[in-house]
């Protein structure tokens, strides 16, 4: 059964199973956030969950890696454009 | 009345998997953990569920028809602890769909820990690696095996190792159209070794590689071995990369330059580094970036044993085998049922894939010349945005020579990744800056967390069912 999930408030389908970043991917987009210090765009890197270049927020919780994370219908990702995500050390342990 | 004792392996690869079956059948309980949602690792990556289909890998299939394993899927372990009892441990874990708020905790009190975390993809950095569109070459074969998702239309491939094969021909399978596989050493040195690479690694290994090879040669998609992607170029993504030939320590041949494009995507890999944290975590012993074992994939640390890449890389079979001595020693140890057999016949292929993983070792080395293409801003550390610059600034002009007090100078390896992607490659630039290596490399390997935790989490303490959907 197909989901449904919003990038950015536009509806996308999606598959049971799908992460995050190959539904970007899909989407056309290569980078979803930019850096903290450079305002750089970053997307997907390592894959596995190493790098933490892909974070993107989801459901309006921010640092979700997005190789890692699986689709749920009516999830709402939020790329990061030009902004940028609270760091890793304000979040997380 | 005490419990019956327990192993807790984490990691669910080719050696996670087979240690917890070879504990089972020797009559102990396991809890094999891992954080993705099927058993399998990075080799045995499974597609995305197609509609109505729900099949099992054979190794997936014997691990769940085993009663006495119970699979944590979704379960990434953050922290280990010493145990009520001498050699035991606790583990720390949570359960749920990844980096969500509020996933399950759970704490596992293990009488022998079997650790099988694999290891992950080296890129060695150069002006531009940082473009959206440059990821690894893990990556991009995990995206087109696990997810049918092609990371680009037009890519490139560089970097060393046999891996590189089967993630380009990943990317043909997904659709990618291969512009050129750049392999920076020289696999003719294969040719040299190839009756013990025939002897250790196996005739299945080589006939996949060579099942590699030759779909690349009916896509015509060039190989070229001496050869990198010295700088990729773009504004705000990759959109074209130079490529050049190297000598033999991997100095660029001045004029050799050529620029490709269009491409939309590049994947790099220079071998991999295990994931050390949780053997450190447990005060394993670590030589030369691997986990230290002994005959019986026992590490330093009592109760602790390792398998796979995390000992060396020598790809799934060696895992596998190492997976299983593993699993078996665990067992024996902990019931004094030892199967002298199977484990003799365990070792001997765990001794055919050590060889193996020195033979790769040896045709495959990472040769000094890529620190010659970092300029004055090419970024060392992705996450803190460190350039090759400052890292230098901070060891010449300011004097450091340790990599503790070079990470507080300039702030490498203090990002969110906590130095797994930098770490070995500044350890290395620091090394080549001072002519000696740094007082304490192991530094940037020894971090807090195995896996990042939500503050909230840690406070919540245990709850009810995983949340995933
Ligand atoms: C992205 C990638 C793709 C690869 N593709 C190939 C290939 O096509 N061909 C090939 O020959 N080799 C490939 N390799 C090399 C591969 O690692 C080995 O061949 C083989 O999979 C090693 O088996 P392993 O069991 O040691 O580790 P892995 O298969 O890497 O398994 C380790 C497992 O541990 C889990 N894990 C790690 N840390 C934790 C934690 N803290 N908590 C919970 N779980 C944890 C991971 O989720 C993973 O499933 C690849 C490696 C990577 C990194
Ligand atoms: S791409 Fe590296 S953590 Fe997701």
């Amino acid at each position: 059964m197909p989901l449904t999930v919003y990038v950015d408030g536009v509806p996308h389908p999606a598959r049971p199973g799908q992460t995050v970043a190959a539904l970007l991917l899909a989407t056309g987009r290569t980078a979803w956030r930019s850096t903290r210090h450079g305002g750089r765009p970053r997307g997907l890197f390592c894959g596995i969950g190493v790098c933490h270049d892909c974070l993107v927020a989801v459901n309006g919780l921010p640092d979700v890696r997005a190789c890692l994370r699986e689709v749920c219908d009516g999830d709402r990702i939020e790329t990061q454009d030009g902004a940028t995500l609270p760091g890793p050390a304000g979040e997380r342990a | 009345m005490t419990a019956p004792p327990r192993v807790v392996v984490v990691g669910a690869g080719p050696a996670g998997a087979r240690a917890a079956l070879a504990a089972a059948r020797g009559g102990i309980r396991v809890v094999l953990v891992d954080g993705e949602p099927r058993v399998g690792g990075q080799y045995h990556r499974h597609p995305l569920a197609e509609p109505g289909s729900r099949r099992l890998h054979p190794l997936e299939r014997s691990v769940v028809a085993q009663p006495r394993i119970e699979h944590l899927s979704r379960a990434t372990v953050w922290a280990l602890e010493a145990g009520p009892r001498p050699g035991s441990h606790l583990v720390h874990l949570q359960q749920g769909s990844a980096d969500a708020a509020g996933r399950t905790q759970r704490t596992l009190v293990a009488d022998a820990l079997v650790l099988c975390t694999g290891a992950y993809d080296r890129v060695l950095p150069f002006p531009g690696w940082e473009l959206p569109g440059v990821v690894t070459a893990g990556a991009a074969r995990a995206l087109a095996v696990g997810q049918r998702t092609a990371v680009g239309r037009r890519v490139v491939v560089s970097g060393t190792g046999p891996f590189l094969l089967p993630a380009a021909v990943s990317l043909l399978t997904a659709g990618s159209r291969v512009a050129g596989v750049y392999e920076a050493g020289k696999p003719s040195r294969w040719l040299r070794n190839l009756p013990a690479a025939l002897r250790d690694g196996g005739p299945a290994l080589l006939a996949e590689l060579a099942s590699y090879a030759g779909a690349l040669a009916r896509h015509r998609v060039p190989c070229r071995s001496r050869r990198a992607v010295v700088a990729a170029h773009g504004d705000g993504r990759v959109e074209a990369v130079t490529v050049a030939r190297l000598d033999a320590r991997w100095g660029v041949v001045p004029g050799s330059e050529r620029v490709i494009a269009p491409v939309d995507a590049l994947c790099v890999g220079y071998g991999f580094l295990p994931q050390l944290e949780l053997p450190l975590a447990a005060g394993c012993l670590v030589r030369d970036g691997r986990v230290v074992v002994d005959a019986r994939q026992a590490t330093s640390a009592p109760g602790v044993y390792a398998a796979g890449e995390v000992t060396g890389v020598a790809g799934p079979v060696a895992a596998a085998a190492e997976g299983e001595l593993a699993g078996l020693a665990a067992a024996a140890d902990l019931s004094r049922a030892c199967v002298p057999a199977r484990e003799a016949a365990a070792a001997a292929r765990v001794r055919a894939g050590r060889r193996f993983a020195a033979a790769l070792e040896e045709t495959y080395p990472i040769r000094e010349g890529w620190r010659s293409r970092l300029t004055e801003d090419t970024l060392v550390c992705r996450c803190e945005e460190v350039t090759y610059g400052q890292l230098r600034d901070a060891v010449t002009d300011r004097g450091a020579d340790a990599m503790r007090t070079i990470k507080l100078t300039c702030r490498v390896g203090l990002g969110a990744c906590q130095g797994r992607i930098c770490g070995r490659n500044a350890a290395d630039l620091v090394a080549g800056l001072l002519g000696r290596p740094p007082a304490d490399t192991l530094a940037t390997d020894r971090r807090p967390l195995a896996h990042p935790v939500r503050l909230g989490d840690l406070a919540s303490g245990p709850d009810g069912p995983p949340a995933t959907c």
